[in-house]
């Protein structure tokens, strides 16, 4: 029973000799082998280790196990919220959307503003014509967006609901009503790419749709557009924009989520910060656009390149290689000399690579995530004598993204050594982690029960954290983002060392206080 | 402002956040808001719609039947693995979100964190997935040798492609001779999550009721009854079954939350099933009656007025021991409610709340924070339906706004005008009001607490309540320079 004067929760109300006897004598009514026989459970237990179950589970066709992606239309949202006074709306079902702004909310602490249709039984047969015509009423007359991003669910994919024309039926009949809001729509089915795909499908379509016509086009030689791709490092937007200020004004970020998901105590905006829709407008007359993710940008890159013709450059700034590429090109397109403050930086990044070497030096690392993430952060491995012995991206494109990978991989002593598993998913990893062992892994929240399951250490570095605050507020782009990855890592390293060294009169003598 | 009733101030937010909807929106919520008290008949609680369409266009709070299914009632079931079938999403965005707490070697005998999903591409919605659904079911039975049973939870494109998956399920359950359950709960079917519980529960009755080899060899005692409708977030059940086995109770099975399939099977041996989630589940508990003849009671575990009037009341189905047993279980807790009541009630004695949850929480928590001498002045439903109002009147201790289907922008607005000291809602909605100030707490997930069923429990509720409302870090909001107070 609780003592008043310590009352506990869970964790430890659980662990009392009363409830260990509940929970013991339960398992005479229930069937699953850890109550049937613990013995067999063991063995099973084991046999998943092995290079025999490795092999099985490679060899899997059908089932997905432990994904490590989500789908389409949560990229859309997070595209749509990068612009001003924007409204993500969602054409479907409402619950695929209590899901997404859930998810986007427990990684971010955060609310997400994003609206949907409702679209149920009666829309999957008739349509969701009529959905569409209130919904974009009712939710501008409620939440008086300047933009209303619409996105599609694979509900509504399934049926075939053109967005364009229902877009356009639903103006019309608004009575004025949706005739000073501008309405952006992107196909974005889940059953095709993930949720960058719809990232992508969502930023090619606002800005597509937000242009004025080719012929319109006037360049202004100065304008420089940034796309930061599906970044949830809010410190991350924020240090592109820094940098990009030192070389000049005529800079501007598109897609800009920054704020929207780091407002402050006092007051609940249900929109902020974000792309002025103005310089979105405009976007078609800047002399080049910059994409940090090449890969969340597939689509996006076509329309600029294609339809533009404007200048097109994809930058990775994740880790020194990375960045110093960015900042070359930023140097190129403005015809400036790169400024002494990021010379500073860069070498005040050198200088701490160069001080902790010795405990990134040779380790091994597995590590999963999006496609662009795992670019930046495996060169970073590389960077710095790390050795990233399994890459794994379920998401990965089929075009250019191995080859990419090779590419940095190949600069590491170790190449031979290193993995790349592209399209697998965490019950893999699980696998690749028993039968060919790493030190460290690194990755978002699920990978907690890899961490349980093999004891090797999780470096929380990733999309989405859940069980871990306010890390998404630091930046991992650029040179002072990378300073950021270095401190986690080996801080993460060290801890590791003290927890193994730890043991009084046993190891302890390794327990230094100076490392 | 004239300070005027609280019924006053209800009904006037009321008639002020309807102005903001066109015509055809306004006459639709119109009949989702009202206000109700203890006394008088024909109040919101009777008259409220609910288990509606959803407005579109609104921010609303609910899910979808997949979620209701998979999410609610399936998930929980530790020894089965839980296919999320169509394409990638739902399945990871549902995964391991619920703390239904389960005890087990996960991906090895149960593996209820984990999300096991078909994955489906452009290739599988043309030609459709049954035959990815046949091959996923055979690897899972390879890789994952221990599981006692698949069940398959359908995403929305399922029901419109024209799959059979019931056809691959019973394929399979043959071949295989493990349980192999197809749930057609689309997420487009209904209007949330609800339609979604009864599908659930319809596929246990059809596919697990029948199976009778666990109950075969059953040892019946006069005092075997289930919890029905506890999903063991964060312990819940684990802290209501402590209590239910003092009074001299035998509890054969947890329906679902640390469920095994063999619960499932043999919970018609049940002499009574208890049933906590009524909206959930009650569909299970009727079915239960009618083919098996077991009685079902409702029961309230929250807060020690309500646990100790349901533990009075259980105990009356059964003979004089287990009274007298259930006496003395309520008489060794009441010590320490009492002693928690006394140090906590002085630090939360008046303050008002809102609740906006889903389930039976909207009625069932009131009497915890009446307990505490917290006012419950707002509650609604997610996915309620008309029996869930009506129920909701015998809970209510004075004027209450009740609110169907809220929506952010009605539940900003009420709480603005309402201005409670806390309010207690879902993940969602948590930000929204801390930004404005304002204590909150999660009411689906007890915020990464619990467990909140039963006495142990209270003391956790009563200290985590004290921690929200009277946390330092309220104070802190207005800068010293500030010269508008916040939420002026």
């Amino acid at each position: 029973m609780q003592d008043v004067e310590n009352i506990v929760n869970g964790q430890k109300l659980f662990l009392k000799p009363e409830y260990k006897e509940v929970l013991n004598n339960k398992k005479e009514f229930e069937g699953n082998m850890g109550s049937v026989n613990p013995a067999k459970v063991d063995e099973i237990a084991e046999w998943t280790k092995s290079w025999e179950y490795r092999e099985k589970n490679l060899s899997r066709e059908a089932i997905t196990v432990n994904p490590a992606k989500a789908c389409q239309p949560l990229g859309a949202i997070m595209a749509g919220l990068g612009f001003e006074d924007t409204m993500p709306y969602v054409h479907g079902s409402h619950g695929c959307v209590a899901y997404f702004r859930s998810y986007f909310t427990r990684h971010f602490k955060e609310p997400t503003p994003c609206v949907s249709d409702s679209m149920s039984e009666s829309a999957a047969v008739f349509g969701g014509l009529s959905n569409m015509k209130d919904g974009l009423r009712n939710c501008n007359a409620m939440y008086k967006p300047k933009m209303i991003a619409v996105s599609t669910t694979c509900m509504a994919e399934v049926i075939g609901d053109d967005l364009n024309a229902f877009v356009i039926g639903a103006k019309e009949d608004a009575e004025g009503e949706l005739d000073n809001t501008l309405i952006t729509h992107a196909h974005t089915p889940s059953f095709v790419g993930s949720h960058i795909t719809g990232y992508d499908n969502m930023m090619k379509s606002i800005l597509e749709q937000l242009s004025p016509e080719k012929s319109e086009q006037v360049l202004d030689e100065e304008r420089i557009n940034i796309i930061p791709g599906f970044e949830p490092y809010l410190g991350s937007l924020a240090e592109i924009k820094e940098i990009s200020k030192l070389f000049s004004d005529k800079i501007v970020m598109i897609g800009d989520h920054e704020e929207q998901w780091n407002t402050g105590a006092g007051e609940y905006k249900l929109y902020a910060g974000g792309t002025k829709l103005d310089d979105a407008k405009t976007a078609i007359n800047a002399k080049a656009t910059i994409s940090l993710q090449k890969y969340s940008t597939t689509q996006t890159a076509k329309t600029i390149k294609v339809k533009w013709k404007q200048e097109y450059a994809a930058c990775n700034p994740i880790g020194l290689a990375g960045t110093d590429e960015f900042i070359m090109k930023l140097s190129e397109l403005t015809g400036k000399d790169v400024p002494e403050e990021i010379s500073v930086q860069r070498a005040q990044l050198v200088d701490a690579m160069q001080d902790s070497y010795p405990y990134m030096h040779g380790k091994k690392f597995a590590i999963y995530g999006d496609p662009d993430f795992l670019l930046g952060l495996v060169s970073f491995i590389v960077e710095m004598g790390g050795i990233p012995t399994h890459v794994l991206c379920h998401n990965a494109p089929k075009k250019g993204w191995e080859d990419d990978m090779k590419k940095i991989i190949s600069k590491s002593s170790w190449a031979s050594e290193c993995q790349i598993w592209a399209g697998k998913d965490l019950w893999h990893l699980r696998s690749l982690l028993f039968t060919e062992p790493v030190d460290f892994l690194i990755g978002n929240v699920y990978g907690k029960e890899l961490y349980r399951d093999t004891g090797i250490p999780l470096i929380r570095i990733g999309f989405p954290i859940f069980d871990r605050h306010h890390l998404h507020r630091y930046s991992i782009s650029g040179y002072k983002g990378a300073l950021n990855l270095l401190t986690w890592i080996t801080n993460a390293i060290l801890d590791q060392l003290d927890e193994e060294t730890k043991e009084i009169g046993k190891t302890d003598y390794f327990f230094d206080c100076v490392r | 402002m004239v300070a005027g009733t609280l019924e006053d101030l209800q009904k006037e937010a009321i008639e002020e956040i309807l102005k903001v909807y066109p015509e055809k929106a306004r006459q639709n919520r119109e009949k989702h808001l009202g206000v109700d008290s203890p006394e008088g008949v024909k109040g919101a609680c009777d008259k409220t719609k609910s288990n509606k369409q959803t407005v579109p266009g609104v921010m609303s709070q609910r899910g979808c039947a997949y979620a209701g299914s998979k999410g609610v009632v399936w998930g929980p079931v530790k020894d089965m693995i839980h296919i999320s079938h169509g394409p990638i999403g739902c399945g990871q965005y549902s995964r391991a979100g619920r703390r239904n707490y389960y005890i087990g070697t996960t991906g090895i005998d149960t593996f209820v964190t984990m999300n096991f999903s078909t994955d489906f591409s452009e290739k599988d919605i043309v030609f459709g997935g049954d035959k990815k659904l046949k091959k996923a079911l055979e690897e899972i039975d390879e890789l994952f040798p221990l599981n006692n049973g698949i069940s398959i939870q359908s995403e929305c494109p399922i029901g419109l492609i024209g799959d059979d998956i019931h056809a691959v399920a019973k394929k399979h359950k043959n071949e295989s001779s493990k349980p192999t359950i197809a749930v057609s709960c689309e997420g487009f079917r209904g209007v949330s999550q609800s339609l979604g519980h009864h599908i659930a529960n319809d596929m246990i009755r059809d596919e697990i009721m029948p199976d009778a080899s666990a109950r075969k060899d059953f040892e019946s005692t006069p005092y075997d009854v289930a919890i029905i409708g506890d999903y063991n977030i964060g312990g819940d059940a684990w802290s209501s079954r402590i209590l239910l086995e003092e009074m001299g109770l035998r509890v054969i099975a947890q329906w679902s939350g640390d469920a095994t399939y063999k619960e499932l099977a043999i919970a018609p041996k049940a002499k009574l099933n208890l049933l906590h989630c009524y909206r959930s589940m009650n569909y299970i508990s009727r079915h239960m009656e009618q083919e098996f003849g077991i009685p079902w009671i409702e029961y309230n575990f929250f807060g020690p007025s309500k646990t100790t009037e349901s533990l009075r009341r259980i105990a009356a189905c059964f003979d004089d021991t287990i009274k007298a047993k259930t006496e003395a279980v309520i008489e060794k807790y009441t010590k320490m409610t009492d002693a928690v009541v006394a140090k906590y009630r002085p630090k939360l004695e008046g303050k008002k709340v809102m609740l906006y949850v889903g389930g039976l929480r909207p009625r069932h928590v009131i009497g915890a924070y009446e307990d505490l001498g917290m006012e419950v002045v707002g509650t609604g439903y997610e996915f309620g339906h008309g029996d869930d109002y009506k129920r909701t009147k015998e809970e209510i201790s004075r004027s209450t706004l009740i609110y169907d289907d809220v929506n952010e922008y009605e539940l900003e607005q009420f709480v603005k005008m309402l201005k409670p000291d806390l309010v207690a809602s879902g993940v969602k909605e948590k930000y929204v009001f801390q930004k404005m100030g304002l204590p909150f707490r999660q009411m689906h997930s007890w915020d990464y607490s619990g467990p909140y069923h039963g006495y142990d429990a209270f003391a956790i509720f009563a200290k985590d309540m004290d921690l929200a409302l009277n946390s330092p870090v309220w104070t802190h909001t207005k800068a010293p320079w500030a010269k508008t107070e916040i939420g002026a």
